[in-house]
């Protein structure tokens, strides 16, 4: 197979992540179609060390945070307050003393679910379930591996307004994967 | 002086926290002390350090579903 048809046949990959990261298809059409053609103006910088895949990836993630860095200068305050009242923790259930009212799961051994590919997929609509504004920050932080300070600098957002997001979208996504899989495991 | 007792709501929502930010040594130390005492708060923590793994496969993994 040639070049560009190696580099070709991972666009669906690349969009898939593009398009949980940045919430908007053209965005993420845009930036995987950057990537492509990056990589194929200079098929030398891809050296065969590493997978190809892994090779474009990172390309990928580039113009990804070029994209967020054009789209999304400020994210919109309002966006950010928009459910400050609601909290995430209270979901869990807490007795009024502040003790669990059951305990929380046992997950058993998570090291084989993990592995399944059936899980990724969960994952992925458990992540793309997220609000979009908590979405990107949080995958700013796990996909891009963003340090806090550089997502506020980019995104103009206070550190603690950064925080209160990322740990909303830690317990939706808890609470995800328990009810969707191991929850379901157990029943 | 310290005030190191903590309830477990507290204590869930340092743990989910540390995710993103490092605790200050008080929050630490009231962290270990609740775990200490505490049967439900490991088991959360549990399903938060899960959380970290699965990130971190997900991150990685390469055997998906669109790749042909």
């Amino acid at each position: 197979m040639s070049f560009e048809n190696d580099v070709a046949s991972h666009r669906i990959y690349l969009l898939r992540f593009a398009r949980l990261q940045l919430r908007n298809d053209a965005w993420a059409e845009d930036a995987v179609s950057d990537t492509m053609l990056a990589a194929l103006a200079k098929p030398q910088g891809f050296a065969g060390q590493s997978q190809l895949k892994t090779w474009l990836v990172g390309i990928l993630k580039h113009k990804v945070v070029d994209a967020l860095r054009a789209n999304l200068r400020e994210v919109n305050v309002s966006d950010l307050r928009a459910d400050a009242e609601s909290d995430e923790l209270d979901a869990i259930g807490f007795k009024a003393d502040g003790h669990f009212a059951e305990r929380p799961a046992q997950w058993g051994n998570p090291d084989q679910d993990l592995g399944q590919q059936q899980f990724m997929t969960m994952m992925d609509a458990c992540i793309e379930r997220l609000p979009p504004v908590q979405g990107r920050l949080f995958l700013m932080r796990e996909w891009l591996e963003m340090d806090c300070d550089e997502v506020c600098k980019e995104l103009k957002i206070t550190s603690t307004n950064l925080y209160v997001q990322l740990h909303r979208a830690r317990l939706r996504l808890r609470e995800c994967v328990e009810l969707n899989w191991f929850g379901l495991k157990r029943a | 002086m310290l005030f190191l007792n903590r309830s477990c709501k507290e204590v869930a929502a340092l743990v989910v926290s540390r995710e993103d930010r490092n605790l200050r040594l008080g929050e630490q130390l009231q962290l270990r002390a609740h775990m200490l005492i505490c049967k439900a708060c490991p088991d959360f923590e549990k399903q938060i350090l899960t959380m970290r793994n699965a990130m971190r496969q997900w991150r990685n993994y390469t055997d998906d579903i669109s790749r042909k």
